[in-house]
Order: structure tokens, then C-alpha cells, then sequence
């Protein structure tokens, strides 16, 4: 039953889709944005979950979009056709028919909820020996830490495919909320705090990850791009990823500016355009230490490193009170 | 910053006004600032003008401002919230015209109407301005109104209270209003959420003049529901047990007992922000121990209960008009009264499904998730109670009626996208969307902002003795259905697509059709706004040949309409002896309603009094000095306060009486009246023969 319903699901949103987005957004190599266009298990379940929720809900809707004006038309004041019953206020079986079919729905769906909340829970990992990486969220770009490639992105973010990815996410400024629609659902990013999301592509692609949490003026292009590649091309990207640019405090502190990618490159010295910053991670626990800056036990003596916990663009810069 | 706050005038200077930004660069957003500012400007001074030229000052003070009696402040607040609606419904349109030239790209600066940090402080204001000083006021002034005269009373229970409370409800409107010509408003969203809207990140006079419009209007609302709660407990006519009060009173009475529970959250998360940015307290900041997590918690304690405070009164309208205008009994009256008071307590154990995607566990989510479906289920069953009530029955298709028909079938599609963002499986994908938008919207226009609209076409005549005109009532409430209907619709699908919510530029060209189909829907909400002001202006001009001095157009079977319209100041000539469930209606039932009581006694009426409003000035004084550093304004507001409360103890304050004799003749020339004019059947309801005397033959139900 399972399958024939994720079938019927997979049509549905199909269907949906060519409504609303038209064909070209269907061509391999356009950058996906909906979980609509699925890439990975927990955005096709998520899409699927949201056509049967659909569905099970129309029990009860249908009867109010058809009996409303049924009822309007068939009992309006101007010509009105039925019984004229003014003083009936109470029916005993009519009554548990209006508590018991939404009562059964919502046991229904409450089961479904459990079913998929549990399943799709983004702790939880999707196999073992997944691929590492740790995400920093800063104002307004993502930095993407690959720890056992010993690189970094900003702007971009590769993964394979068949490959289980666990992203642990902070911030290094306010919170932030990261999506990456067409393969995981999102998940807030807090400083001196780390959440997770697991999530694996199944096909490869182009997806477009975000920032959904409003953090100021370069809210609306704080994107980036996530490619879904085959194994091999997977390797041969995180290699050329060595890049002349080495990701250290200085480099960071940069980055840590208030600022969109294009500014963020000229600062750094590259050329001013929306393409990734690719660099090679100098301390490979740089992420441990960005969230120790948080807490004052870790935080050993002068370690106000990695630019502080203040907010980079005021001019008291260093120590915070 | 502190080394540039004046002792006099803290940091106010005259490089605040918005017209300094369109010196320093003319470009749309400039433009569009300044535009609004001289909106405001001229508006206060034309409004000046006006009461200058009529002479009208004295009769606002004596009449309406010193007023203490709920129907007056009812009105009052009603009259904030259109003026404030206004506001909210250009400011949506302004947005809808921003994203509609907001595409862009990577590389390039942000383009579009209005530059992205105006157009944060836009969403801002517009979702602060439609909750707290729309919404708000309107089911507020409602319930002012309406309640005592359902419950057989003569006033609120506490009528100075009342007044205090609008003062402080108008004071905060206050200081968002002036935020437009004076500084700038916050960039955080209506829930304002730290870290962002700490002082490290939002520096400045944005956040805190949210905060103080928030600290000091919610204190008016906590006011509110105590005043409400004791109304209900306490001043119910005789015979007017609790299973004999309208749903009027019952959601009202849900209403009350969810502001004091609900209220005092806000301030608490509100105060807390305020210690942050004010006193270097560390409640929610990023170092030093600070947790935004726990302002999310506390902030939704009260928003998602806020939401049902919000929807509650609607659902007590659209029970009096489902029966009235089909002429038949309230369906499953016992059903309703169950409903909402599950609705009102199931709403305090649903908040966290506001951040699903924090990080909690599963399990968590689940026992959240689940909660919010149920919630639907009385919902769910008040809806078919009034499809029921409808049914057999003979419905008259008025204004309120096309509104009650919109809230059927817009509701549920809200109610649909509710449950599907119930399930925290979805909600990690939509949350933050414009999906989320779309829904909320959802079930707010037609909820709310219908079902007060409603409830004021159907009440209009009880407050003002004439009735709005049909026709225009009825196209404005097309339009508010057909805007609702283009502006949000298109949301939902761009949720879908992937859109976050506040985003001041987006690079993906298919959003852009949608956009402009959202844009057109803007203009249709405009219109409607339009159209609302044309339903007034033009019933009041017309308002002899729609005048209803019988006091019951709608042939009602609620104690209010067994009063005179304009309903008088003491409101029942004698407070009635509540027989039955619907009383009005069995006492027509029995036949000659309009008989002369027994006798008359003097009446005890609260006197009139400036004290709300030397209250609502001091509170605005103390929010404004705070926002801008004034201290000594600051401290003096603070002190004033307590001042006013200590004298007013201290002063021997007479009620006003009204002479029994003065209540005779007033009755007795009603009952002449009723008495001289023709019953007009309901087929004649919207024509002119419509007095406000139902012909009694046609009345069951």
C-alpha cells in the first residue's frame, strides 16, 4: 500500500509541478529549489507525506467546499426549496457523525505524523560512514567545512551520490535557518550550539540551499549552490579543491564581515562574482573552536580568536562587554 | 552612541525624519518613506483641521475621550483599528509591489521598489500593526460593545479599567504610527526574534520602539481580560445563567480567561529583550550565557494562544449571524460551548509547533504535532454546527452572510495547510516559507478580519440607529474574498517552490508570474479597503432612509436587539429578567415584546473621566522618552503613572445618576415609536421599510 501511495504521490506532484513550475524547471541541469523536485529519500518522503496528508484532510474539507454552496443555494431566503425546520437545534446521531469523522481523521493523520516525524527525523543517520560536513552560518553566506577533505566552501556545497551526508550546523552570528529543500528539510543554526541534518542524494543535480531565518539587509542572497555528483566526480572535486587559499583566523575574519559572496570574494582578492569560494582549511578544528567561542569554560584564557562573538561590523570589534 | 545622548532630547536630532534619507538620495525607497511620513503628517493635520473648523473638539473630549462606558470605548477601539488597517492593508500592497520588481541576482545589489532594510522594517510593522493594533482592538471593541448588552449588564465591570485599557492599546498604536515619521522601526519580523534583535545587531531605536509599543498595549490587553472575565463572572442580568448566554459571551468569555493567561508571556519575553538591550542583561544573547531559544519558547507561550484570542470572537459572530439571518435556531449550542472552551485550553499546549525545526527531538515534535491536529476537531465541529444551523433553514444573502460564506470556504483550505504544517515531517520543508505566510493569512482574513467585519454590518445599526448599506457591504466583502483569494494563493505555490518569507530580493524568474498574480490581488484588497470606507460614507449619508429606531433590523433573538438603536447610554431602561436562552426571542415568541416595563428607578452610571487618557498620555510619554533615551521624560512618565493612580484613590468620585424620570420618558418614547411603525417582513429587510420592527409572525428560531 505504501508503495502505491508514494506511486500515486510521485504522479500527484508531477502533476503539480508542470502546474506550477512549467517544463524547463524539470531540466536536468536547472537548479532545483522545491521538495518538490525531490533529489534525495527525506525530501521524496516529505513531498509524498504532503499529498497524503492532502488527501486524508479532504475527508473533512470536501463536505464544507460542496455542502456550503449546496446549502446556500438550495435554502436562500429569495427562492427556497426543503423543509423549513427553525425551532430543530439538536440531533443526537447527527452529532456524533460532526466529533467522530474528525476525531478518526486526526487519529489518522496523528498516526501517519508519528510515522513520518520518527522516520524523518534529521538526527537520525541514513548508513554508516557518512560523508562529514560542518556548516557555519554567517551573515549572509553559508562557509561549508569538509574536515576529512581538509577544504571549505562558501557558496557551494558538493556531495555525492548513494552517499549519506551529515551536515552539523552552527553560527557564527545570529540564528539562521538552513535548507537545502530538494534533499532535507531545514534546521535551525545557533551560535555556541550545533544541530544536525542528515540527508543523502539519489540522483545527481543541482540543488539550491538557503537561509530561511531573516538576518538583515543581505537576507535575500544569502544562497548557495549544492551539487549531488557521482563518487568519482565527487573525488576529483574535493582534490581540486586545494585551493592557493588557506583558510585561516585571518581569511575568517573576512569572512565573518557582514557581507554577501561576491563582497566576501573581493575582499579575500578573488574577483568579484557570484562563483564559490573554494580554500584549504588550515586548523582542521576550526568548528569545534568557533563554537567553544560561545562558552566561557572552553573559551582557554586569550582564545578571543576566530573574530570574536561580537557583531563584526560594530566599532567595539574584540570582547563584548 | 551614549556619548551623543542629549540630556534634553537623548538622541533625537533632525537627521531622524525620513526626509533627511530622501535629501541624502532620492531613489524609490527614499521616496516611498518620505511618501509615508507626509501621509501621517497631513493626516493628523487634516484631522486637526477638521475638528478645529467643526468645533468638535469639546464634544470629542466630553462625548467620546472622558467616556467611560464600554460602548464608546468599544467604538473607539474600532475606530483605532480601521485607521490602523488602513495602514496595514497599503503596507501590504507596498511589499507585494516590491517583490513584483525584486528580481535579481547573485552579483548585483538588491533592486525593486523599496531597498531590503525598508522593506524588513515594512514586514515588520505591517505583521506588529495587523495582530496587536488590528485584530486586537477590533475583536476588543467588539466584545466592548457587544457583551454587556448580550449579558443583560449595563456596563463592564470595571468601567475606568476599560478606559485605561484603550488608552494604553491607543498609546501603543501611538508610537508605532510616529515611528514612521520619527526614526525608523525594527527590522525583526512582528515576533522579533533575538539574537538578531539584540542590541549587537539591531542597534538603534527599531526594536525598542516595538518594545514599548508591545509592553505597553499588552498591559492594556491583560486589563482587558481581567475587565471581560469579571463582566462575565459577575454582571450577567438574573436568569442569565451560564447555558443561557449567547456564544457571543461564551467565546468571549474563552477570549478572557486567554489574555490574562496568554498576555503576561509577552511581556515577560518583551521585558526580558528590554533588559538585554537596555541594562546589558544577557537573557538572549549570543555570549555570556544568552539563550534565543528561551525567547522563542516564552514569545510563542502567548503567540499560539494569541492566535485563538484572535479567531474566538469571529467564531462567537458567526454564531449570531448563522441563526439570525437564516432564521432559525443555533445548531448544537451545548457542541459550541464545548468546542470553544477546548479550543481555548488545547491552545496552550501547542506553542512549540512554532519551531518544529529548532532541534528538538522526534518525540517532542510528535507530542506537539499531534496536539496541533487536535485542535482541529472542535474546530473542525464548529464549522458544521453553522453549516447545520443553515441548513433548513431560510437564509437571507447579506453582508454578513457573504462573509460567513468566504470564511466556509477560504477557512478550511487554511485549515488544510494548518494540518499539513502540523506534521513537523512537512514543516521542515515549509517552515519559514511563504507557505507558512499564505497560511497564516489564511486564517486570519477570513477568521478574524471577516468575522469582524461582519459583526460590525450586523451590530452597525445597534451603535449607530441606522443600518450599512447592503449593496456596498456586500462588494466589499467580495473583494476582501477575491483579494484574499489572488494575494495568498499564489503564496502557497511559491512556499512550494521554495520562497523563504521576508525576502527582499529572489533570483529565481519563475517566481515572478505568481508575484504579479499576488500584486493584482493587492490592488484587489485596496479596492476593498476603498469600498469599506464608500460603505460608511455613503450609509451615512443616506442614514435617515436607513434608519432602524425599532432597534431590531435583523429580527434577532439576542437581548440587544430588545434596546433602541442608537442603544442609550444606560442601555436597558430596566435590566431584564433572562427567562430563557435567547430571551429576546421567547419574549417575541409569547408575543408584544415591546412592553412597557413596570416601573423605573434611577440609574447609576460610571461618571466620565480623563483618567484613561491621562494614563494612555503618560504611557505614551514614558515609551517614546525610552525609545529616544530621554530619561527625565522617561522617568517622569514612570512616576506619573502611579501619581494618577494615587489621586484618582484618593478622590471621592460620584457615579452619575440618571433620574428615573429622565429613563421613563427616553423608554416610553421608544416604545411610542416601535409602536408607530409598520413591521417590515424579512423580504423587506434591506428596503427602506426596514425600521427596525420585524414582523413577530415570521419569527421562530
Amino acid at each position: 500500500m505504501g508503495k502505491g501511495i508514494s506511486q500515486a504521490a510521485k504522479l500527484g506532484a508531477g502533476c503539480l509541478l508542470t502546474a506550477f513550475l512549467g517544463d524547463p524547471a524539470f531540466a536536468a541541469d536547472a537548479l532545483q529549489q522545491s521538495f518538490l523536485q525531490p533529489m534525495g529519500l527525506v525530501a521524496q518522503e516529505q513531498s509524498a507525506h504532503l499529498l497524503r496528508v492532502v488527501a486524508v484532510t479532504m475527508v473533512v474539507i470536501l463536505p464544507v467546499l460542496i455542502g456550503v454552496p449546496l446549502i446556500l443555494w438550495r435554502y436562500r431566503y429569495s427562492r427556497p426549496r426543503g423543509d423549513y425546520t427553525p425551532e430543530w437545534e439538536f440531533s443526537k446521531r447527527l452529532e456524533w457523525a460532526l466529533w467522530g469523522v474528525p476525531v478518526m481523521v486526526v487519529a489518522v493523520l496523528a498516526g501517519w505524523l508519528w510515522y513520518s516525524t520518527a522516520k524523518l527525523d534529521p538526527y537520525k543517520p541514513l548508513g554508516p560512514d557518512p560523508l562529514r560536513v560542518q556548516a557555519v552560518g554567517l551573515d549572509w553566506k553559508w562557509l561549508f567545512i569538509y574536515p576529512d577533505q581538509g577544504m571549505a566552501t562558501v557558496g557551494e556545497m558538493a556531495v555525492p551520490v548513494g552517499r549519506p551526508v551529515q551536515l552539523t550546523l552552527t553560527t557564527d552570528t545570529v540564528m539562521q535557518s538552513l535548507l537545502i529543500a530538494p534533499l532535507s528539510g531545514q534546521i535551525y543554526a545557533m551560535p555556541g550550539m550545533t544541530t544536525k541534518l542528515n540527508f543523502a542524494a539519489t540522483r545527481p543535480g543541482m540543488a539550491e540551499g538557503e537561509n530561511t531565518q531573516f538576518n538583515g539587509r543581505g537576507f535575500g542572497r544569502q544562497k548557495f549552490t549544492v551539487r549531488a555528483m557521482p563518487a568519482a566526480d565527487f573525488a576529483r572535486w574535493a582534490k581540486a579543491g586545494r585551493s592557493t587559499i588557506t583558510l585561516d583566523e585571518a581569511a575568517y575574519a573576512k569572512l565573518r564581515r557582514r557581507s554577501v559572496l561576491v563582497d566576501a570574494r573581493r575582499d579575500l582578492g578573488l574577483e568579484a562574482s557570484s562563483e564559490p569560494i573554494v580554500m584549504t582549511v588550515g586548523q582542521p578544528d576550526m568548528f569545534r573552536q568557533i563554537v567553544a567561542k560561545y562558552h566561557e569554560n572552553e573559551r582557554a584564557g586569550a582564545a578571543q580568536g576566530w573574530g570574536g562573538t561580537n557583531n563584526p561590523d560594530s566599532d567595539t570589534g574584540g570582547e563584548g562587554r | 552612541m551614549s556619548a551623543s545622548t542629549s540630556p534634553i532630547v537623548g538622541k533625537l536630532d533632525w537627521t531622524v525624519t525620513p526626509y533627511t534619507d530622501l535629501l541624502h538620495q532620492v531613489n524609490s525607497s527614499t521616496i516611498v518613506g518620505a511618501g509615508a511620513a507626509s501621509v501621517l503628517v497631513l493626516g493628523a493635520v487634516a484631522g486637526g483641521a477638521v475638528l478645529t473648523w467643526m468645533r468638535w473638539w469639546g464634544p470629542l473630549y466630553r462625548n467620546w475621550l472622558t467616556s467611560a462606558d464600554a460602548k464608546k470605548i468599544g467604538i473607539m477601539y474600532i475606530a483605532l483599528a480601521l485607521v490602523m488597517l488602513a495602514r496595514g492593508i497599503i503596507e501590504g500592497f507596498v511589499m507585494r509591489a516590491h517583490q513584483a520588481t525584486a528580481l535579481g541576482t547573485l552579483t548585483e545589489p538588491e533592486s525593486g521598489l523599496v531597498a531590503p532594510d525598508h522593506f524588513a522594517q515594512l514586514f515588520s510593522t505591517h505583521g506588529t500593526i495587523m495582530i496587536f493594533f488590528v485584530a486586537m482592538p477590533l475583536l476588543i471593541g467588539l466584545i466592548n460593545f457587544v457583551l454587556p448588552q448580550q449579558l443583560g449588564a449595563r456596563d463592564m465591570a470595571f468601567p475606568v479599567l476599560n478606559q485605561v485599557s484603550l488608552g494604553l492599546t491607543a498609546a501603543g498604536a501611538g508610537l508605532v504610527m510616529i515611528s514612521l515619521l520619527i526614526g525608523k522601526f525594527g527590522t525583526g519580523g512582528w515576533t522579533m526574534y533575538p539574537p538578531y534583535t539584540g542590541i549587537q545587531y539591531s542597534p538603534g531605536e527599531g526594536v525598542d520602539y516595538w518594545l514599548w509599543a508591545i509592553l505597553i498595549s499588552g498591559m492594556g490587553s491583560t486589563l482587558t481580560g481581567m475587565n471581560f472575565a469579571v463582566t462575565i463572572f459577575k454582571s450577567r442580568a438574573p436568569g442569565m445563567n451560564f447555558m443561557r448566554m449567547p456564544l457571543f459571551c461564551w467565546t468571549s468569555l474563552c477570549v478572557a480567561i486567554m489574555l490574562i493567561y496568554a498576555m503576561p508571556a509577552l511581556t515577560v519575553s518583551s521585558a526580558m529583550l528590554a533588559l538585554d538591550r537596555y541594562a546589558g542583561f544577557h537573557f538572549f544573547t549570543n555570549e555570556a550565557g544568552g539563550n534565543m531559544m528561551n525567547y522563542a519558547n516564552i514569545f510563542w507561550m502567548f503567540g499560539h494562544p494569541e492566535v485563538y484570542i484572535l479567531i474566538l470572537p469571529a467564531f462567537g459572530v458567526f454564531s449570531e449571524i448563522s441563526s439570525t439571518f437564516s432564521g432559525k435556531k443555533l445548531y448544537g449550542y451545548t457542541s459550541l460551548v464545548i468546542a470553544s472552551m477546548s479550543i481555548a485550553v488545547i491552545s496552550f499546549t501547542v506553542w512549540l509547533h512554532h519551531f518544529f525545526t529548532m532541534g528538538q527531538s522526534a518525540g517532542v515534535n510528535i507530542a506537539f504535532g499531534i496536539a496541533t491536529m487536535i485542535i482541529g476537531i472542535p474546530t473542525g465541529v464548529k464549522i458544521y454546527d453553522w453549516m447545520a444551523t443553515l441548513w433548513r433553514g431560510r437564509v437571507r444573502i447579506t453582508a454578513p452572510i457573504v462573509y460567513l460564506t468566504g470564511f466556509f470556504l477560504l477557512f478550511v483550505i487554511g485549515g488544510l495547510s494548518g494540518i499539513i504544517l502540523a506534521n513537523p515531517s512537512i514543516d521542515y520543508q515549509v517552515h519559514n516559507s511563504t507557505f507558512l505566510v499564505a497560511h497564516f493569512h489564511n486564517v486570519i482574513i477570513p477568521g478574524v478580519l471577516y468575522g469582524m467585519l461582519a459583526g460590525i454590518h450586523y451590530w452597525f445599526p445597534k451603535a449607530f440607529g441606522f443600518r450599512l448599506d447592503e449593496r456596498w457591504g456586500r462588494r466589499t466583502a467580495l473583494l476582501f474574498v477575491g483579494g484574499f483569494v489572488f494575494t495568498f494563493m499564489p503564496l502557497y505555490v511559491l512556499g512550494l517552490m521554495g520562497m523563504p518569507r521576508r525576502s527582499p530580493t529572489f533570483q529565481n524568474p519563475d517566481f515572478l508570474p505568481w508575484m504579479y498574480v499576488a500584486s493584482f490581488g493587492a490592488v484587489l484588497m485596496l479596492g476593498a479597503l476603498a469600498s469599506l470606507v464608500w460603505t460608511f460614507w455613503t450609509s451615512y449619508r443616506n442614514r435617515a432612509a436607513l434608519a432602524v429606531p425599532g432597534g431590531d433590523p435583523w429580527n434577532g433573538a439576542t437581548l440587544e436587539w430588545s434596546t433602541p438603536a442608537p442603544v442609550p447610554k444606560w442601555t436597558f431602561a430596566r435590566i431584564p429578567e433572562v427567562k430563557a436562552r435567547d430571551d429576546w426571542g421567547e419574549t417575541k415568541r409569547a408575543g408584544d415584546p415591546w412592553k412597557a416595563p413596570e416601573g423605573y428607578d434611577d440609574i447609576e452610571m460610571p461618571a466620565d473621566t480623563p483618567h484613561g487618557l491621562l494614563i494612555a498620555g503618560a504611557a505614551f510619554a514614558l515609551g517614546f522618552a525610552m525609545v529616544w533615551h530621554i530619561w527625565w521624560l522617561a522617568a517622569l512618565g514612570f512616576l506619573a503613572i502611579p501619581a494618577l493612580l494615587a489621586w484618582r484613590g484618593m478622590k471621592v468620585i460620584e457615579p452619575r445618576i440618571i433620574p428615573a424620570a429622565e429613563v421613563e420618558e427616553a423608554d416610553r418614547r421608544f416604545r411610542a415609536t416601535v409602536a408607530s411603525l409598520a413591521p417590515a417582513t424579512r423580504a423587506d429587510e434591506e428596503s427602506e421599510r426596514n425600521r427596525g420592527r420585524p414582523d413577530l409572525a415570521e419569527f421562530a428560531g
